[in-house]
């Protein structure tokens, strides 16, 4: 089946998600969709599976138009989707799973099925096994063959490669690239471009919800990833490089839980007066390196020292990178940093670094008015964290950082602000707080890590790949370095 | 203003509806049975002074729960805090030896509350050490406790002679809490009341522990980057709840019972859970709403020798109360969210 998007848009709130998205997937074909986190990829995935509704635009299949209203309507035409995450009930076995979604024949027929199929793929599956017991890539294996059983002919695969192992890997895409040529129409979002280039016969590439490159193999990297990060920037004006002093921060041979694949570094230094930019895909590894730094999460091996200071592998981790004055703004204001249903006001009380029995009321009153005046917060000292905008609430983290913080950790530190407060942050930042302090962020924009970082680490799987002074790197190669192709 | 009115026109009805249904389908005069509830809790001096021994143990318990609730914990072992509480004020008041009246009162007093402080710290240690949720842990405290009552009273506490479930022998006069003449409630369980509605009114929303302790149960990760550690005050506000527990246990022994009794809790552990749900967690609905059951509790006892009918009817109508709270304010909830 062919299936062809038409001018597909889509809104949340006052958030352009799709804007105007137009491509079309063959029968018979691997189709790539490629783009940065919040390109869109997995929004106009979801309108297809039936997940979203769409704002406007068309769906075809073979050329006519249809209504996607639920997951089920989906289904019933016969596009199924492979999830990053197996979507999968593991408390039942391999048999029972792959019965599952599918019109209900007898258990012997099923067996039969699951037998023929796997052995037709060369997937090793022992259909009495419980599903938990399982590796993401045989679960995978499951859901591909349950799949195929249920007469998809329109699959999507969302990252597939992501947690499963390179022998998986090997027997994942000569099994795609036979269903393909069975006639299978398959869908592949991912931003690993290797993979991309060795799979699919098509590619689109999103940014921010605009189809901007369309091409067929052989593809060309330097191209795929202007399309996908923008065009390299004109240089801007630097900020002036900062001078640096003593090590701030130390690890080594640091492996560490988090995220996807977690995080292993050999050994790693920070100096003040350095600002360094983390740049990687979503949970490559960035938040659980800054969380490290911070004694948030305790590293499994290795050791870390802040200020010639051995970070203990206990919960105390955090209140001592706390005195040694070590802040963390992470990205999720609300969630992990502010509390909701509390006043600005009473923040700064909390903030407090003095005990006192009271809270002081007039006082932080008063701080907090003064805060709202020199950070331009829209809001009133008496208004709840959870009242104030994103970028507002961003300000508000950064009134309450002791600007004689000498380790200023920052997960995306512009996420939800606009150019202009986003610059504001940066100035202040760099220009009113002491230039000694060592800046660590990480932001999902190239162009800020770029503009703003003396030096810049890429990660990669929980891997640093790349760790460059800024002025020795360029555009393209940290943008190759993201997607995992080695320079 | 208008919705709020609204909302508690809709509460009542539901309240009033309800219980009127079950007196319907139990066969009892609808209206009867109101009128009784209302006279044999406040229609003379003897019966509401009867109805203040009520309101002080609930008022008591509440104070401690809305110390754990400002953490989001979910102190279900406060029945088993009141009971501990208890245990250690008795053991005290059975001391041999001391001879000053008051001097033994005000030990009890304070093991008391160390009795139910301990408890307290119990299931919050299960849960910061062990993992326990405290709804679990405390559950299970709640099942120890009145287990280590039974054993007391049928053991090394019993009646000379006797084991009894009426429990262990009357405390000498001189070991009674003194109530002005005439009236049931003591002066000091009065007072004890008031002053913890008081000093939880100052901690909870003046003292910098009650704003971390708001700042916890709200977002305990983001407690973290403010060096206050999540651990330490779901300790401290539980052993503050069990200490305030421990006091209501202290009123029960000294003031109503006089003796250690197995249902010594009257669960009003769990009565003062709904109340403080049914306050919305604030402390100004609290001493009014604790009179109101602690008068259903009272006035229901009658209930069955005017009119037949059972005295758990209170128990039908705290029930409806709460439900019908928990109703309107769910619904309040999903219009702000739509």
């Amino acid at each position: 089946m062919d299936v062809e998007f038409q001018h597909i848009s889509k809104r949340f709130g006052s958030v352009q998600a799709l804007s105007d998205v137009s491509l079309t997937a063959k029968q018979g074909t691997i189709h790539g969709l490629i783009g940065e986190n919040g390109a869109g990829k997995s929004t106009l995935m979801k309108i297809l599976t039936g997940y979203q509704a769409k704002s406007g635009g068309d769906i075809l299949i073979n050329g006519e138009k249809i209504a996607l209203k639920t997951p089920d309507d989906a289904a019933q035409i016969g596009i199924g989707m492979l999830y990053q995450e197996p979507m999968d009930f593991p408390h039942l076995t391999v048999l029972e799973n792959f019965s599952l979604g599918c019109p209900v024949l007898s258990r012997e027929r099923f067996a039969a099925s699951l037998k023929h199929l796997a052995f037709a793929f060369g997937f090793q599956l022992a259909p009495k096994r419980r599903v938990e017991l399982l590796t993401v890539g045989e679960r995978q294996q499951i859901e591909l063959l349950r799949l195929i059983h249920c007469e998809t002919s329109v699959l999507i695969l969302d990252e597939p490669t992501t947690g499963i192992s390179p022998a998986q890997k090997a027997l994942l895409f000569p099994a795609l690239k036979k269903l393909a040529t069975e006639g299978m129409t398959i869908l592949l979002v991912s931003h690993k471009l290797e993979e991309v280039a060795s799979l699919c016969d098509e590619v689109t590439v999103l940014r921010h919800g605009n189809v901007t490159h369309h091409t067929y193999a052989p593809f060309r990297f330097p191209e795929l990833l202007e399309a996908m990060f923008g065009a390299v920037p004109e240089q801007k004006e630097k900020p002036v490089a900062r001078a640096t002093g003593n090590a701030v921060l130390t690890m080594n041979n640091i492996q560490a839980g988090g995220e996807r694949q977690g995080l292993e570094l050999k050994n790693f230094s920070a100096k003040s007066g350095e600002i360094i930019g983390l740049a990687g895909l979503d949970g490559a590894g960035q938040a659980t390196f800054l969380r490290l730094a911070a004694g948030l999460t305790i590293p499994e091996q290795g050791d870390m020292q802040l200020f010639s200071t051995k970070l203990p592998t206990s919960k105390k981790a955090s209140r001592i990178a706390g005195k040694l004055q070590t802040v963390f703004l992470p990205a999720d204001r609300l969630e992990e940093a502010l509390f909701t249903d509390i006043s600005l006001s009473e923040h700064f009380s909390l903030r407090d670094p003095k005990s006192s029995f009271w809270q002081k009321t007039e006082t932080n009153r008063q701080r907090a008015a003064e805060a709202i005046k020199t950070f331009s917060i829209k809001g009133q000292y008496d208004d709840t964290a959870d009242n104030l905008s994103g970028g507002n609430q961003q300000r508000l983290l950064l009134a309450l950082l002791d600007p004689q913080s000498k380790l200023i950790l920052l997960e995306n530190p512009t996420r939800g602000l606009d150019i202009r407060s986003g610059q504001w942050v940066w100035e202040y930042l760099t220009q009113t707080l002491s230039p000694e302090a060592c800046i660590i962020f990480s932001s999902p924009e190239l162009d800020e890590i770029l503009h703003y970082s003396d030096r810049i680490l890429v990660f990669y799987d929980g891997d640093i790949v790349l760790n460059s002074l800024t002025a020795e790197t360029d555009h393209g190669s940290v943008a190759a370095a993201m997607t995992g192709m080695r320079s | 203003m208008k919705q709020l009115i609204q909302d508690i026109f809709v509460a009542v009805s539901l309240v009033f509806g309800f219980t009127s249904l079950v007196l319907l389908i139990a066969d009892a005069p609808v209206l009867d049975a109101f009128k009784n509830i209302w006279l044999g809790s406040f229609a003379s001096t003897m019966k509401f002074s009867q109805v203040l021994t009520v309101w002080v143990p609930l008022v008591l318990c509440s104070c401690g729960l809305l110390f754990t609730f400002r953490a989001n914990l979910w102190n279900i072992g406060i029945e088993g805090q009141i009971i501990m509480g208890a245990i250690g004020g008795m053991a005290v008041l059975r001391m041999p030896g001391l001879e000053n009246p008051a001097l033994i009162l005000s030990l009890s007093f304070v093991a008391a509350i160390l009795g139910g402080g301990a408890w307290g710290l119990l299931a919050g240690l299960l849960k910061t050490r062990g993992g326990v949720h405290e709804i679990f842990g405390g559950l299970g405290l709640n099942f120890v406790a009145q287990g280590f009552i039974l054993w007391l009273i049928f053991g090394p506490w019993k009646r000379p002679g006797i084991a009894s479930m009426s429990g262990t022998e009357l405390l000498p006069l001189k070991l009674w809490l003194s109530s002005p003449p005439g009236w049931r409630v003591a002066y000091a369980g009065l007072a004890i009341a008031i002053t913890a509605l008081i000093l939880t009114w100052l901690f909870l929303y003046k003292s910098k522990l009650g704003l971390k302790l708001k700042a916890i149960g709200k977002n305990p990760r983001a407690a973290v980057l403010y060096d206050i550690s999540p651990e330490g005050y779901y300790l401290l506000s539980i052993i503050i709840g069990g200490a305030f527990a421990g006091m209501a246990g202290f009123m029960q022994i000294t003031a109503v019972y006089h003796r250690l009794i197995p249902a010594i809790s009257s669960g009003y552990g769990y009565l003062a859970l709904l109340l403080v749900m049914l306050a919305g967690y604030r402390i100004v609905p609290i001493p009014f709403l604790a009179l109101f059951f602690a008068g259903l509790n009272v006035g229901s006892i009658q209930l069955p020798i005017v009119l037949q009918v059972d005295s758990t009817l209170s128990g039908v109508i705290q029930g409806c109360c709460v439900l019908s709270a928990l109703f309107v304010l769910g619904m309040r909830q999903r219009r702000k969210q739509s």
